[in-house]
């Protein structure tokens, strides 16, 4: 026993004799319990921890360790399923900012628009990223769609995620078309009106859509009654609405990119020409 | 150690390094010539493309502020009312379509269309790689559909429509007085009958029926005709499912030409619905 503690001792000396003291401390760090127990491999540049590196991480092991040759071109995939997850990203964490300056009400949604704007530091930096980044999401999963078109990658084994990608792209223009009427401003208010308006003509749900009226359809029992909380737009849709916004729908589009995620590995990785 | 059997996709795949004895061995650490390690050389990408698309998102925030428009006010109805952009092809389609058409029906077509894809496409060719040649018609029906009848009508609403809905290029001055006094005739009206009648609303109704009908058996009996391997293989479902799909997305610029060059109103005028 204490043979083992004088050749310890003998080690640290040595080391700092062979390293210096940073390179010692470094040593001493990287083969302690603490830092083995955080990271699971080596750093030195091997395949082996090349490997480790993803798998080994919860975040990076969506990925596989090793992908085919063509995958990370750009000219493939032109990256846009990773940068709309990447937009969802920066959404999901700004809008969380937002939320603490936002009161879903009529008398105050628009004034904390002009709260953030005058009174909260960064905050009209932050309502503008937020915005544009969801115009940004918007326009990159139509990009995503268009580009796993032209590659076939619909094609078996990959039909059912194609599916999943196109429930993904309709929960994204909601959630874009819900965050629209929070600020409850003129424009947000005619534009969900507008939208809203056409769940009226729904055949059959709408009162004013094809034998809706046979059905016993009025203003006050149909789907936009059902959408709004109203037969208008007022408190109640602001409400739902940001029900929707803040907490629904990302839980539903963040369940879809789970199964999106894990569908793509279980595929058979990104498509590629056989 | 036995052989790795050859898998389905034709590689391996490292599921995990485990201490001892155990089929992961080290040799799984080996890449083949077909493919690359994650890390760096996908990672390093993503990570690079993260920061350029931050940057990006950065300087367009601060450069341009996202609007704010007075407090909303039910009494005061804007001229246009319009829908966020990328609902505006939509809006658009209101222009030839009634509502339940433009807002409800074609939207769950679209929705669907896009979802059955691919399992109407039974072309194995074109997996996982740029070709134009080995599937012309699935790539030209679908730009077609995505680029001008989504995109097109998507850049005419946000940027030639004005007060009332009328045409406006970008550099004219939107007026909100501009009256275009235009009649719209019913299709049975041109030859002289009244479209609400019993008549008008049979014959509205065949036509739309004939259109499908032979929407649906033209082509499948031409391709008959030449013994199509395509046909053959596809079936009379996902024959159906395709033919019916393609018609009713030709029915919206069919609609588009015969209102704007034709005046046409309605093909259909029931008591319920008018198409
Ligand atoms: C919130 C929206 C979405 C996100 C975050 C997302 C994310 C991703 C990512 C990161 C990939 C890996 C390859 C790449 O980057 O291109 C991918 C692949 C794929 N996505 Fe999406 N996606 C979304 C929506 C969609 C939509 C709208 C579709 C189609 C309608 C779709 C269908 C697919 C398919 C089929 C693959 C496999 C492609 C291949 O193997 O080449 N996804 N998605």
């Amino acid at each position: 026993m204490s043979d083992k503690k004088g050749k310890d001792k003998l080690n640290i000396r040595e080391l700092i004799k062979a390293k210096g003291i940073l390179g010692a401390i470094k040593d001493l760090m990287l083969s302690s319990q603490v830092w083995s127990s955080f990271f699971r491999h080596g750093l030195e540049d091997t395949p082996k921890t090349r490997m480790q590196t993803v798998i080994s991480n919860s975040f990076l092991h969506l990925h596989p360790a090793k992908v085919k040759r063509h995958a990370p071109l750009f000219k493939f995939t032109w990256c846009m399923g990773g940068i709309t997850f990447f937009t969802f990203l920066i959404l999901t964490i700004t809008g969380v900012f937002l939320m603490f300056y936002y009161h879903p009400n009529v008398r105050d949604a628009y004034w904390d628009m002009k709260g953030l704007e005058y009174h909260v530091p960064f905050g009209l930096l932050l309502r503008n990223l937020h915005r544009w980044g969801a115009h940004l999401m918007v326009i990159t999963v139509w990009f995503h769609m268009f580009r796993v078109f032209m590659t076939g990658s619909y094609k078996p084994p990959r039909e059912f995620n194609w599916g999943i990608g196109v429930v993904l792209l309709v929960f994204t223009l909601l959630l874009s078309f819900t965050g629209y009427l929070l600020p409850w401003d003129q424009l947000g208010f005619w534009a969900v009106t507008v939208g809203t308006n056409m769940a009226r003509a729904t055949p059959g749900l709408g009162h004013e859509g094809p034998f809706g009226e046979l059905l016993g359809m009025t203003a006050y029992n149909d789907v936009r009654f059902a959408l709004l909380g109203g037969s208008m737009v007022g408190g109640n849709a602001l409400l739902r609405a940001y029900i929707w916004h803040c907490i629904g729908l990302p839980l539903i589009v963040s369940a879809f990119l789970i199964v999106h995620f894990w569908r793509i590995r279980k595929d058979g990785g990104i498509s590629g020409k056989l | 150690m036995p052989d790795k059997k050859k898998t389905d996709q034709g590689r391996y795949r490292a599921l995990a390094f485990v201490k001892g004895e155990s089929l992961a061995k080290e040799k799984d650490s080996l890449v083949s010539e077909d493919e690359l390690e994650t890390w760096p050389y996908l990672l390093r990408k993503e990570f690079l493309a993260a920061i350029i698309v931050m940057i990006g998102l950065m300087i367009w925030s601060i450069t341009l502020d996202a609007p704010l428009e007075e407090p909303s006010d039910p009494s005061l109805t804007p001229n246009p009312a319009k829908a966020p952009w990328y609902f505006l092809g939509l809006q658009e389609m209101l222009v030839y379509f009634d509502p339940w058409i433009a807002g409800v029906v074609f939207p769950s077509l679209i929705v669907m269309g896009l979802m059955v894809i691919p399992y109407i496409d039974i072309n194995p060719k074109g997996n996982g790689y740029y070709t134009f040649k080995e599937r012309k018609f699935a790539i030209t029906t679908f730009c077609f559909g995505f680029h001008v009848l989504w995109i097109l009508l998507i850049i005419v609403g946000v940027f030639m429509r004005g007060p009332g809905w009328l045409w406006f290029w970008p550099w004219e001055e939107w007026d909100s007085h501009r009256i275009v006094a235009e009649t719209n005739y019913d299709l049975t009206q041109f030859i002289g009958i009244d479209s609400k009648s019993l008549l008008g609303s049979i014959i509205g109704g065949g036509i739309v029926s004939i259109y499908f009908f032979l929407g649906l058996t033209v082509p499948y009996l031409l391709m008959k005709m030449k013994n199509s391997l395509v046909l053959e293989k596809l079936g009379i479902i996902r024959y159906s499912i395709v033919a019916f799909l393609f018609w009713s997305m030709l029915g919206l610029p069919i609609k588009m030409v015969l209102k704007l060059v034709f005046s046409l109103k309605y093909i259909w005028v029931t008591p319920w619905f008018n198409i």
